[in-house]
Protein backbone atom coordinates (compact mmCIF):
# COMPACT_ATOMS: atom_id res chain seq x y z
CA UNK A 1 0.00 0.00 0.00
CA UNK A 2 1.28 3.41 -0.90
CA UNK A 3 1.28 6.77 0.78
CA UNK A 4 -0.19 10.02 -0.49
CA UNK A 5 1.35 12.97 1.30
CA UNK A 6 -0.11 16.44 1.77
CA UNK A 7 0.76 19.55 3.79
CA UNK A 8 -0.95 21.46 6.60
CA UNK A 9 -4.58 22.64 6.64
CA UNK A 10 -5.99 20.26 4.04
CA UNK A 11 -9.56 21.58 4.11
CA UNK A 12 -12.83 19.84 3.41
CA UNK A 13 -13.37 22.00 0.32
CA UNK A 14 -10.40 20.35 -1.36
CA UNK A 15 -11.16 16.88 0.05
CA UNK A 16 -14.61 17.01 -1.52
CA UNK A 17 -15.62 20.29 -3.21
CA UNK A 18 -19.13 21.56 -2.43
CA UNK A 19 -20.14 21.30 -6.08
CA UNK A 20 -20.26 17.50 -5.60
CA UNK A 21 -22.29 17.49 -2.38
CA UNK A 22 -25.56 17.24 -4.29
CA UNK A 23 -24.89 13.51 -4.67
CA UNK A 24 -24.01 12.03 -1.25
CA UNK A 25 -23.61 8.48 -2.60
CA UNK A 26 -20.20 7.35 -1.22
CA UNK A 27 -19.01 6.01 -4.60
CA UNK A 28 -19.93 9.26 -6.34
CA UNK A 29 -18.11 11.25 -3.65
CA UNK A 30 -15.08 8.95 -3.94
CA UNK A 31 -14.79 9.71 -7.64
CA UNK A 32 -14.11 13.38 -6.78
CA UNK A 33 -12.07 12.86 -3.61
CA UNK A 34 -9.12 15.29 -3.25
CA UNK A 35 -9.94 16.66 -6.70
CA UNK A 36 -8.94 20.27 -5.99
CA UNK A 37 -5.62 19.45 -4.31
CA UNK A 38 -4.57 16.33 -6.25
CA UNK A 39 -6.37 15.77 -9.56
CA UNK A 40 -4.81 12.28 -9.93
CA UNK A 41 -5.79 10.97 -6.51
CA UNK A 42 -9.20 9.46 -7.28
CA UNK A 43 -7.92 7.66 -10.39
CA UNK A 44 -4.76 6.23 -8.80
CA UNK A 45 -5.78 5.43 -5.20
CA UNK A 46 -6.05 1.75 -4.35
CA UNK A 47 -7.56 -0.28 -1.52
CA UNK A 48 -5.32 -0.07 1.53
CA UNK A 49 -3.47 3.14 0.59
CA UNK A 50 -2.74 5.67 3.31
CA UNK A 51 -2.99 9.47 3.43
CA UNK A 52 -0.34 11.28 5.46
CA UNK A 53 -0.72 15.00 6.13
CA UNK A 54 0.37 17.86 8.34
CA UNK A 55 -1.54 19.84 10.94
CA UNK A 56 -5.28 20.56 11.03
CA UNK A 57 -6.30 17.95 8.46
CA UNK A 58 -9.96 18.29 7.46
CA UNK A 59 -10.44 21.87 8.57
CA UNK A 60 -13.45 23.85 7.41
CA UNK A 61 -16.89 22.50 6.75
CA UNK A 62 -18.69 19.90 8.87
CA UNK A 63 -19.42 17.84 5.79
CA UNK A 64 -19.21 14.17 6.73
CA UNK A 65 -18.94 13.66 2.98
CA UNK A 66 -15.20 14.33 3.46
CA UNK A 67 -14.25 11.26 5.53
CA UNK A 68 -16.96 9.27 3.71
CA UNK A 69 -15.31 10.03 0.35
CA UNK A 70 -11.85 9.08 1.63
CA UNK A 71 -13.17 5.87 3.19
CA UNK A 72 -15.08 4.99 0.01
CA UNK A 73 -11.82 5.30 -1.97
CA UNK A 74 -10.53 2.35 0.03
CA UNK A 75 -8.05 4.43 2.00
CA UNK A 76 -7.03 2.46 5.07
CA UNK A 77 -6.42 5.42 7.36
CA UNK A 78 -5.27 9.02 7.58
CA UNK A 79 -2.17 9.81 9.61
CA UNK A 80 -1.78 13.50 10.42
CA UNK A 81 0.06 15.81 12.79
CA UNK A 82 -3.38 16.93 13.97
CA UNK A 83 -6.99 16.84 12.82
CA UNK A 84 -9.64 19.54 12.71
CA UNK A 85 -12.13 18.62 15.38
CA UNK A 86 -15.24 18.00 13.26
CA UNK A 87 -13.30 15.80 10.81
CA UNK A 88 -11.89 13.95 13.82
CA UNK A 89 -15.28 13.16 15.32
CA UNK A 90 -16.88 12.44 11.94
CA UNK A 91 -14.19 9.84 11.24
CA UNK A 92 -14.76 8.18 14.59
CA UNK A 93 -18.53 8.33 14.16
CA UNK A 94 -18.40 6.55 10.78
CA UNK A 95 -15.84 4.06 12.02
CA UNK A 96 -12.98 5.33 9.83
CA UNK A 97 -9.54 5.06 11.47
CA UNK A 98 -7.40 8.16 11.90
CA UNK A 99 -4.08 8.41 13.69
CA UNK A 100 -2.62 11.54 15.23
CA UNK A 101 1.19 11.36 15.20
CA UNK A 102 3.19 14.52 14.34
CA UNK A 103 6.51 12.64 14.08
CA UNK A 104 5.21 10.02 11.64
CA UNK A 105 3.36 12.72 9.69
CA UNK A 106 6.60 14.68 9.30
CA UNK A 107 8.91 11.82 8.36
CA UNK A 108 6.83 9.53 6.15
CA UNK A 109 7.26 10.43 2.48
CA UNK A 110 4.96 10.00 -0.50
CA UNK A 111 5.35 6.55 -2.01
CA UNK A 112 6.75 4.95 1.18
CA UNK A 113 5.46 1.52 2.17
CA UNK A 114 3.68 1.98 5.48
CA UNK A 115 1.76 -0.40 7.72
CA UNK A 116 -0.38 0.43 10.72
CA UNK A 117 -1.59 -1.56 13.71
CA UNK A 118 -4.75 0.04 15.09
CA UNK A 119 -4.72 -2.08 18.23
CA UNK A 120 -1.33 -0.83 19.35
CA UNK A 121 -1.20 2.49 17.48
CA UNK A 122 2.12 1.46 15.95
CA UNK A 123 2.93 2.98 12.55
CA UNK A 124 5.75 1.31 10.59
CA UNK A 125 7.46 2.88 7.57
CA UNK A 126 9.06 -0.11 5.90
CA UNK A 127 10.86 2.09 3.37
CA UNK A 128 12.56 4.16 6.07
CA UNK A 129 12.76 1.27 8.54
CA UNK A 130 11.20 3.41 11.29
CA UNK A 131 8.31 3.01 13.68
CA UNK A 132 6.24 5.47 15.70
CA UNK A 133 3.42 5.15 18.16
CA UNK A 134 0.25 7.23 17.76
CA UNK A 135 -1.65 8.25 20.89
CA UNK A 136 -4.25 5.55 21.60
CA UNK A 137 -7.95 6.41 21.63
CA UNK A 138 -9.69 6.53 25.01
CA UNK A 139 -11.90 3.52 25.77
CA UNK A 140 -15.10 5.48 25.08
CA UNK A 141 -13.98 6.34 21.55
CA UNK A 142 -12.61 2.85 20.95
CA UNK A 143 -16.06 1.57 21.86
CA UNK A 144 -17.59 3.64 19.06
CA UNK A 145 -15.04 2.46 16.51
CA UNK A 146 -15.25 -1.19 17.57
CA UNK A 147 -19.04 -1.14 17.31
CA UNK A 148 -18.72 0.09 13.71
CA UNK A 149 -19.65 3.70 14.33
CA UNK A 150 -21.72 5.94 16.61
CA UNK A 151 -25.22 4.83 15.65
CA UNK A 152 -24.42 1.13 16.01
CA UNK A 153 -22.77 1.80 19.34
CA UNK A 154 -25.80 3.75 20.61
CA UNK A 155 -28.06 0.93 19.45
CA UNK A 156 -25.85 -1.64 21.14
CA UNK A 157 -26.17 0.37 24.36
CA UNK A 158 -29.96 0.49 23.93
CA UNK A 159 -30.02 4.30 23.90
CA UNK A 160 -31.09 4.83 20.28
CA UNK A 161 -34.33 3.21 19.13
CA UNK B 1 -10.72 23.76 40.05
CA UNK B 2 -12.61 26.64 38.44
CA UNK B 3 -14.53 26.20 35.21
CA UNK B 4 -14.98 28.33 32.10
CA UNK B 5 -18.39 29.33 30.73
CA UNK B 6 -18.23 26.43 28.27
CA UNK B 7 -17.20 23.90 30.91
CA UNK B 8 -20.06 24.97 33.20
CA UNK B 9 -22.65 24.54 30.46
CA UNK B 10 -21.23 21.13 29.52
CA UNK B 11 -21.12 20.01 33.18
CA UNK B 12 -24.75 20.99 33.64
CA UNK B 13 -25.82 19.16 30.48
CA UNK B 14 -23.85 16.07 31.48
CA UNK B 15 -25.45 16.09 34.93
CA UNK B 16 -22.09 16.64 36.62
CA UNK B 17 -21.00 19.16 39.24
CA UNK B 18 -17.55 19.47 37.77
CA UNK B 19 -15.81 18.73 34.50
CA UNK B 20 -12.27 19.36 33.41
CA UNK B 21 -10.52 19.80 30.08
CA UNK B 22 -9.97 16.53 28.25
CA UNK B 23 -12.79 14.68 30.02
CA UNK B 24 -15.14 12.72 27.74
CA UNK B 25 -18.79 13.33 28.52
CA UNK B 26 -22.21 12.70 27.09
CA UNK B 27 -24.32 15.84 27.16
CA UNK B 28 -28.06 16.39 26.90
CA UNK B 29 -28.96 18.56 23.91
CA UNK B 30 -31.45 21.42 23.69
CA UNK B 31 -31.38 21.65 19.90
CA UNK B 32 -30.17 19.51 16.99
CA UNK B 33 -29.82 21.27 13.65
CA UNK B 34 -29.26 20.19 10.07
CA UNK B 35 -29.54 21.68 6.59
CA UNK B 36 -30.31 20.44 3.09
CA UNK B 37 -26.77 19.11 2.56
CA UNK B 38 -26.17 17.47 5.93
CA UNK B 39 -29.67 16.44 7.07
CA UNK B 40 -30.25 14.07 4.12
CA UNK B 41 -27.04 12.19 5.01
CA UNK B 42 -28.20 12.09 8.65
CA UNK B 43 -31.63 10.85 7.62
CA UNK B 44 -30.11 8.13 5.43
CA UNK B 45 -27.92 7.00 8.36
CA UNK B 46 -30.88 7.22 10.76
CA UNK B 47 -32.96 4.96 8.54
CA UNK B 48 -30.05 2.64 7.66
CA UNK B 49 -29.48 2.04 11.38
CA UNK B 50 -33.12 1.01 11.70
CA UNK B 51 -33.97 3.92 14.01
CA UNK B 52 -37.62 4.90 14.22
CA UNK B 53 -37.87 7.34 17.14
CA UNK B 54 -36.74 10.93 17.58
CA UNK B 55 -36.07 12.37 21.02
CA UNK B 56 -38.19 15.54 20.76
CA UNK B 57 -40.00 17.05 17.78
CA UNK B 58 -39.56 20.61 19.15
CA UNK B 59 -35.80 20.24 19.62
CA UNK B 60 -34.82 19.42 16.05
CA UNK B 61 -34.44 22.13 13.42
CA UNK B 62 -34.10 21.40 9.72
CA UNK B 63 -33.41 24.41 7.55
CA UNK B 64 -33.22 24.12 3.76
CA UNK B 65 -30.75 26.91 3.06
CA UNK B 66 -27.68 25.71 1.17
CA UNK B 67 -28.77 24.79 -2.36
CA UNK B 68 -32.14 26.54 -2.30
CA UNK B 69 -34.14 27.63 -4.16
CA UNK B 70 -32.95 24.32 -5.60
CA UNK B 71 -30.14 24.68 -8.07
CA UNK B 72 -30.46 21.29 -9.77
CA UNK B 73 -32.36 18.00 -9.75
CA UNK B 74 -30.09 16.30 -7.23
CA UNK B 75 -30.41 19.20 -4.78
CA UNK B 76 -34.18 19.11 -5.21
CA UNK B 77 -34.14 15.40 -4.36
CA UNK B 78 -32.12 16.06 -1.20
CA UNK B 79 -34.57 18.77 -0.15
CA UNK B 80 -37.46 16.41 -0.83
CA UNK B 81 -35.84 13.77 1.39
CA UNK B 82 -35.50 16.28 4.24
CA UNK B 83 -39.05 17.55 3.69
CA UNK B 84 -40.47 14.01 3.83
CA UNK B 85 -38.61 13.23 7.05
CA UNK B 86 -39.75 16.49 8.67
CA UNK B 87 -43.35 15.67 7.77
CA UNK B 88 -43.11 12.04 8.89
CA UNK B 89 -41.68 12.97 12.30
CA UNK B 90 -43.73 16.18 12.71
CA UNK B 91 -40.58 18.25 13.14
CA UNK B 92 -41.81 21.57 14.53
CA UNK B 93 -38.93 23.73 13.31
CA UNK B 94 -38.74 22.83 9.65
CA UNK B 95 -38.03 25.80 7.39
CA UNK B 96 -38.58 25.58 3.65
CA UNK B 97 -38.27 28.17 0.89
CA UNK B 98 -40.40 31.18 1.77
CA UNK B 99 -39.83 30.86 5.52
CA UNK B 100 -36.25 29.75 5.66
CA UNK B 101 -33.21 31.90 6.12
CA UNK B 102 -29.52 31.16 6.51
CA UNK B 103 -29.72 28.78 9.47
CA UNK B 104 -27.37 30.60 11.86
CA UNK B 105 -29.21 33.88 11.37
CA UNK B 106 -32.59 32.16 11.50
CA UNK B 107 -32.33 30.13 14.71
CA UNK B 108 -31.44 33.06 16.99
CA UNK B 109 -34.00 35.29 15.23
CA UNK B 110 -36.75 32.71 15.89
CA UNK B 111 -35.73 32.33 19.52
CA UNK B 112 -34.72 28.69 19.07
CA UNK B 113 -31.42 29.11 20.92
CA UNK B 114 -30.93 30.68 24.34
CA UNK B 115 -28.13 31.26 26.87
CA UNK B 116 -26.89 28.23 28.74
CA UNK B 117 -28.31 25.79 26.21
CA UNK B 118 -26.33 23.06 24.42
CA UNK B 119 -26.80 22.90 20.68
CA UNK B 120 -25.25 20.77 17.97
CA UNK B 121 -25.67 21.40 14.29
CA UNK B 122 -24.54 19.49 11.25
CA UNK B 123 -22.95 22.65 9.94
CA UNK B 124 -19.59 23.94 11.06
CA UNK B 125 -20.86 27.46 11.75
CA UNK B 126 -23.23 26.25 14.44
CA UNK B 127 -20.74 27.86 16.82
CA UNK B 128 -22.55 31.15 16.05
CA UNK B 129 -24.90 30.82 19.06
CA UNK B 130 -22.03 31.25 21.48
CA UNK B 131 -22.79 34.94 20.94
CA UNK B 132 -25.87 34.38 23.11
CA UNK B 133 -23.95 32.58 25.85
CA UNK B 134 -24.94 29.12 24.63
CA UNK B 135 -22.64 26.15 24.03
CA UNK B 136 -23.03 25.37 20.37
CA UNK B 137 -20.79 23.50 18.01
CA UNK B 138 -20.67 22.03 14.55
CA UNK B 139 -20.78 18.28 14.05
CA UNK B 140 -21.31 15.85 11.19
CA UNK B 141 -24.36 14.07 9.89
CA UNK B 142 -23.92 10.93 12.00
CA UNK B 143 -23.81 13.11 15.13
CA UNK B 144 -26.98 14.79 13.90
CA UNK B 145 -28.66 11.41 13.41
CA UNK B 146 -27.57 10.29 16.89
CA UNK B 147 -28.69 13.61 18.36
CA UNK B 148 -32.11 13.35 16.71
CA UNK B 149 -32.53 9.82 18.04
CA UNK B 150 -31.21 10.28 21.58
CA UNK B 151 -30.95 13.99 22.41
CA UNK B 152 -27.35 13.28 23.38
CA UNK B 153 -23.88 13.97 21.99
CA UNK B 154 -20.42 12.97 23.12
CA UNK B 155 -17.86 15.69 23.73
CA UNK B 156 -14.33 16.02 24.91
CA UNK B 157 -14.50 18.93 27.37
CA UNK B 158 -12.39 21.63 25.72
CA UNK B 159 -9.54 23.57 27.27
CA UNK B 160 -9.96 27.29 26.77
CA UNK B 161 -8.38 30.26 25.11
CA UNK B 162 -9.39 33.55 26.74
CA UNK B 163 -9.88 36.55 24.47
CA UNK B 164 -10.05 39.75 26.50
CA UNK B 165 -11.57 42.67 24.61
CA UNK B 166 -11.08 46.25 25.71
CA UNK B 167 -12.04 49.63 24.31
CA UNK B 168 -14.51 50.36 21.53
CA UNK B 169 -14.47 49.84 17.77
CA UNK B 170 -13.83 52.87 15.57
CA UNK B 171 -16.12 53.84 12.65
CA UNK B 172 -16.16 51.34 9.74
CA UNK B 173 -14.55 48.68 11.99
CA UNK B 174 -16.81 45.77 12.96
CA UNK B 175 -17.01 42.34 14.55
CA UNK B 176 -15.68 40.84 11.31
CA UNK B 177 -12.48 42.83 11.68
CA UNK B 178 -12.13 41.68 15.31
CA UNK B 179 -12.38 38.05 14.29
CA UNK B 180 -10.16 38.26 11.20
CA UNK B 181 -7.58 40.02 13.37
CA UNK B 182 -7.80 37.26 16.00
CA UNK B 183 -7.53 34.45 13.42
CA UNK B 184 -4.55 36.21 11.85
CA UNK B 185 -2.99 36.35 15.28
CA UNK B 186 -3.53 32.74 16.41
CA UNK B 187 -3.84 30.92 13.07
CA UNK B 188 -6.42 28.57 11.58
CA UNK B 189 -5.60 25.95 14.20
CA UNK B 190 -4.84 28.41 17.01
CA UNK B 191 -7.94 27.32 18.91
CA UNK B 192 -7.96 23.68 17.73
CA UNK B 193 -10.12 21.52 20.08
CA UNK B 194 -10.45 24.59 22.36
CA UNK B 195 -13.22 26.95 23.36
CA UNK B 196 -12.74 30.64 22.65
CA UNK B 197 -14.02 32.53 25.69
CA UNK B 198 -14.62 36.22 24.95
CA UNK B 199 -14.56 38.54 27.91
CA UNK B 200 -13.51 41.99 29.07
CA UNK B 201 -15.05 45.44 29.24
CA UNK B 202 -14.93 45.73 25.43
CA UNK B 203 -17.71 43.13 25.11
CA UNK B 204 -20.39 45.54 26.28
CA UNK B 205 -19.68 47.90 23.36
CA UNK B 206 -20.18 45.14 20.80
CA UNK B 207 -23.62 44.84 19.22
CA UNK B 208 -25.39 41.49 19.10
CA UNK B 209 -24.73 41.25 15.35
CA UNK B 210 -21.01 41.87 15.92
CA UNK B 211 -20.98 39.07 18.50
CA UNK B 212 -22.76 36.67 16.12
CA UNK B 213 -20.10 37.37 13.48
CA UNK B 214 -17.29 36.78 15.96
CA UNK B 215 -18.69 33.52 17.39
CA UNK B 216 -19.57 32.37 13.86
CA UNK B 217 -15.91 32.29 12.82
CA UNK B 218 -14.57 30.49 15.92
CA UNK B 219 -14.35 27.40 13.68
CA UNK B 220 -12.03 29.30 11.34
CA UNK B 221 -9.51 29.30 14.18
CA UNK B 222 -10.16 25.58 14.70
CA UNK B 223 -12.27 26.29 17.78
CA UNK B 224 -14.94 24.02 19.18
CA UNK B 225 -17.03 27.05 20.11
CA UNK B 226 -16.74 30.77 20.75
CA UNK B 227 -18.75 32.04 23.68
CA UNK B 228 -19.70 35.45 25.09
CA UNK B 229 -20.99 36.32 28.54
CA UNK B 230 -24.65 37.30 28.80
CA UNK B 231 -25.26 41.03 29.37
CA UNK B 232 -27.85 43.73 28.72
CA UNK B 233 -27.24 43.58 24.97
CA UNK B 234 -27.99 39.83 25.00
CA UNK B 235 -31.07 40.29 27.15
CA UNK B 236 -32.41 43.03 24.87
CA UNK B 237 -31.99 40.69 21.90
CA UNK B 238 -33.71 37.78 23.68
CA UNK B 239 -36.62 39.94 24.80
CA UNK B 240 -39.64 39.00 22.72
CA UNK B 241 -37.86 36.05 21.12
CA UNK B 242 -37.26 33.57 23.94
CA UNK B 243 -39.96 33.09 26.54
CA UNK B 244 -38.77 29.81 28.07
CA UNK B 245 -36.52 30.02 31.15
CA UNK B 246 -32.80 30.15 30.46
CA UNK B 247 -29.67 30.33 32.54
CA UNK B 248 -26.50 32.34 32.05
CA UNK B 249 -23.13 31.03 33.16
CA UNK B 250 -20.11 33.07 34.21
CA UNK B 251 -16.57 31.76 34.28
CA UNK B 252 -15.13 31.08 37.74
CA UNK B 253 -12.44 33.56 38.78
CA UNK B 254 -9.98 30.63 38.95
CA UNK B 255 -11.01 29.09 35.62
CA UNK B 256 -8.03 27.72 33.72
CA UNK B 257 -7.04 29.12 30.32
CA UNK B 258 -4.28 27.70 28.15
CA UNK B 259 -3.61 31.12 26.74
CA UNK B 260 -4.90 34.67 26.90
CA UNK B 261 -5.06 37.11 24.00
CA UNK B 262 -5.88 40.77 24.63
CA UNK B 263 -7.39 42.83 21.81
CA UNK B 264 -7.69 46.59 22.09
CA UNK B 265 -10.70 47.39 19.92
CA UNK B 266 -9.62 51.04 19.61
CA UNK B 267 -6.55 50.01 17.71
CA UNK B 268 -8.20 47.68 15.19
CA UNK B 269 -8.33 48.68 11.55
CA UNK B 270 -10.51 47.22 8.82
CA UNK B 271 -8.97 43.83 8.15
CA UNK B 272 -9.14 41.39 5.24
CA UNK B 273 -7.98 37.80 4.74
CA UNK B 274 -6.19 37.15 1.46
CA UNK B 275 -6.34 33.82 -0.38
CA UNK B 276 -6.31 30.99 0.63
CA UNK B 277 -6.62 30.91 4.42
CA UNK B 278 -8.71 33.00 6.84
CA UNK B 279 -5.50 33.55 8.83
CA UNK B 280 -3.75 35.24 5.90
CA UNK B 281 -4.78 38.67 7.16
CA UNK B 282 -3.73 42.22 6.31
CA UNK B 283 -5.17 45.56 7.29
CA UNK B 284 -7.14 46.88 4.36
CA UNK B 285 -4.74 49.78 3.74
CA UNK B 286 -1.94 47.25 3.11
CA UNK B 287 -3.75 45.69 0.15
CA UNK B 288 -5.92 48.57 -1.10
CA UNK B 289 -6.03 48.69 -4.89
CA UNK B 290 -6.20 44.92 -5.48
CA UNK B 291 -8.72 44.39 -8.34
CA UNK B 292 -11.90 42.35 -7.74
CA UNK B 293 -14.61 41.19 -10.12
CA UNK B 294 -17.31 40.09 -7.69
CA UNK B 295 -18.60 41.21 -4.30
CA UNK B 296 -20.67 39.00 -1.99
CA UNK B 297 -22.44 40.66 0.94
CA UNK B 298 -24.35 38.24 3.16
CA UNK B 299 -24.03 34.73 4.69
CA UNK B 300 -24.27 33.33 8.22
CA UNK B 301 -21.25 35.49 9.03
CA UNK B 302 -22.44 38.88 7.75
CA UNK B 303 -26.01 38.71 6.46
CA UNK B 304 -27.76 40.36 9.41
CA UNK B 305 -29.52 43.72 9.53
CA UNK B 306 -26.53 45.62 10.89
CA UNK B 307 -24.40 44.19 8.07
CA UNK B 308 -27.02 45.37 5.58
CA UNK B 309 -26.97 48.82 7.20
CA UNK B 310 -23.19 49.06 7.00
CA UNK B 311 -23.19 48.06 3.33
CA UNK B 312 -26.08 50.41 2.54
CA UNK B 313 -24.39 53.37 4.23
CA UNK B 314 -21.39 52.92 1.94
CA UNK B 315 -23.45 52.28 -1.20
CA UNK B 316 -25.99 55.08 -0.65
CA UNK B 317 -25.86 57.47 -3.61
CA UNK B 318 -22.98 55.52 -5.18
CA UNK B 319 -22.74 53.00 -8.00
CA UNK B 320 -21.14 49.60 -8.28
CA UNK B 321 -18.07 49.98 -10.50
CA UNK B 322 -18.33 48.86 -14.14
CA UNK B 323 -17.11 45.29 -14.52
CA UNK B 324 -18.00 44.39 -10.94
CA UNK B 325 -20.91 42.16 -9.90
CA UNK B 326 -22.20 42.88 -6.41
CA UNK B 327 -24.68 40.39 -4.93
CA UNK B 328 -26.40 41.08 -1.60
CA UNK B 329 -28.04 38.31 0.43
CA UNK B 330 -30.06 39.40 3.46
CA UNK B 331 -29.87 36.23 5.60
CA UNK B 332 -33.55 35.81 6.52
CA UNK B 333 -36.96 36.88 5.29
CA UNK B 334 -37.29 39.16 8.34
CA UNK B 335 -33.94 40.79 7.60
CA UNK B 336 -35.07 41.28 4.01
CA UNK B 337 -38.31 42.93 5.20
CA UNK B 338 -36.42 45.17 7.62
CA UNK B 339 -33.87 46.06 4.95
CA UNK B 340 -36.72 47.00 2.62
CA UNK B 341 -38.48 49.07 5.27
CA UNK B 342 -35.27 50.93 6.08
CA UNK B 343 -34.55 51.62 2.41
CA UNK B 344 -31.41 49.47 2.24
CA UNK B 345 -32.77 47.23 -0.52
CA UNK B 346 -33.61 50.26 -2.65
CA UNK B 347 -30.11 51.64 -2.01
CA UNK B 348 -28.57 48.33 -3.15
CA UNK B 349 -30.66 48.10 -6.31
CA UNK B 350 -30.12 51.79 -7.18
CA UNK B 351 -26.39 51.18 -6.79
CA UNK B 352 -26.53 48.31 -9.26
CA UNK B 353 -26.41 45.35 -6.85
CA UNK B 354 -28.35 42.12 -7.29
CA UNK B 355 -30.42 41.38 -4.16
CA UNK B 356 -31.28 37.74 -3.49
CA UNK B 357 -33.60 35.62 -1.40
CA UNK B 358 -31.66 33.99 1.46
CA UNK B 359 -29.27 31.19 0.50
CA UNK B 360 -25.82 29.89 1.46
CA UNK B 361 -25.22 29.27 -2.26
CA UNK B 362 -22.34 31.59 -3.15
CA UNK B 363 -20.34 31.10 0.06
CA UNK B 364 -19.49 27.51 -0.83
CA UNK B 365 -19.52 27.86 -4.60
CA UNK B 366 -22.89 26.15 -4.79
CA UNK B 367 -24.90 28.59 -6.87
CA UNK B 368 -25.94 32.26 -7.11
CA UNK B 369 -22.46 33.66 -7.63
CA UNK B 370 -19.95 31.00 -8.68
CA UNK B 371 -16.65 32.45 -9.94
CA UNK B 372 -14.89 31.75 -13.24
CA UNK B 373 -11.21 31.00 -13.91
CA UNK B 374 -8.84 33.47 -12.34
CA UNK B 375 -11.60 35.67 -10.95
CA UNK B 376 -11.29 37.30 -7.56
CA UNK B 377 -14.14 38.06 -5.18
CA UNK B 378 -14.24 40.13 -2.04
CA UNK B 379 -16.75 38.48 0.24
CA UNK B 380 -18.24 38.91 3.69
CA UNK B 381 -18.34 35.12 4.06
CA UNK B 382 -16.05 33.01 6.23
CA UNK B 383 -13.75 30.85 4.11
CA UNK B 384 -11.34 31.57 1.30
CA UNK B 385 -9.98 28.07 0.69
CA UNK B 386 -8.79 26.96 -2.76
CA UNK B 387 -11.79 26.35 -5.01
CA UNK B 388 -14.31 27.41 -2.37
CA UNK B 389 -16.30 29.71 -4.68
CA UNK B 390 -15.28 28.44 -8.09
CA UNK B 391 -12.38 26.82 -9.95
CA UNK B 392 -9.04 26.35 -8.18
CA UNK B 393 -7.69 29.42 -9.96
CA UNK B 394 -10.34 31.70 -8.45
CA UNK B 395 -9.64 33.69 -5.31
CA UNK B 396 -11.59 35.03 -2.34
CA UNK B 397 -10.70 37.93 -0.08
CA UNK B 398 -12.67 37.91 3.18
CA UNK B 399 -13.82 41.29 4.47
CA UNK B 400 -16.44 43.18 6.46
CA UNK B 401 -19.62 44.51 4.82
CA UNK B 402 -18.23 48.07 4.82
CA UNK B 403 -15.02 47.04 3.08
CA UNK B 404 -16.87 44.79 0.62
CA UNK B 405 -19.31 47.59 -0.25
CA UNK B 406 -16.52 50.16 -0.67
CA UNK B 407 -14.66 47.72 -2.92
CA UNK B 408 -17.82 47.25 -5.00
CA UNK B 409 -17.87 51.00 -5.66
CA UNK B 410 -14.25 51.22 -6.80
CA UNK B 411 -13.62 47.76 -8.26
CA UNK B 412 -10.53 47.36 -6.12
CA UNK B 413 -10.02 46.52 -2.44
CA UNK B 414 -10.89 49.76 -0.67
CA UNK B 415 -10.87 51.12 2.85
CA UNK B 416 -14.37 52.57 3.33
CA UNK B 417 -12.89 55.42 5.36
CA UNK B 418 -11.09 56.66 2.22
CA UNK B 419 -14.15 56.82 -0.05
Amino acid sequence: MKVYKYGDNVDTDVIIPARHLNNPDPKALASHCMEDIDADFASTVEEGDIIVAGANFGCGSSREHAPVSIKACGVKCVIAASFARIFYRNSINIGFPIMECPEAAAEIQAGDKVSVDFATGVITDETLGKTWEAAPFPAFINGIIENGGLLKSLKARGIAK
Amino acid sequence: MGMTMTQKILAKHAGLDQVEAGQLIEARLDMVLGNDITAPVAITEFRKAGLTEIFHRDKIAIVLDHSVPCKDIKSAQLCAQARDFAREYHITHFYDVGQMGVEHALLPEKGLVAPGEAIIGADSHTCTYGALGAFSTGVGSTDMAAGMATGLAWFKVPPALKVTLKGRLRPFVSGKDVMLHLIGLIGVDGALYKSLEFTGEGVSALSMDDRFTISNMAIEAGGKNGIFPVDGVTRAYLDGRVDRPWESFEADPDAVYEREVVIDLNELKSTVALPHLPSNTRTVDQVAGTPIQQVIIGSCTNGRLEDMRQAAEVLKGRKVAPGVRCIVFPATQQIMLDAMRLGYVETFIQAGCAVSTPTCGPCLGGHMGVLSDGERAISTTNRNFVGRMGPVSSEIILASPSVAAASAVTGVVTDPATL
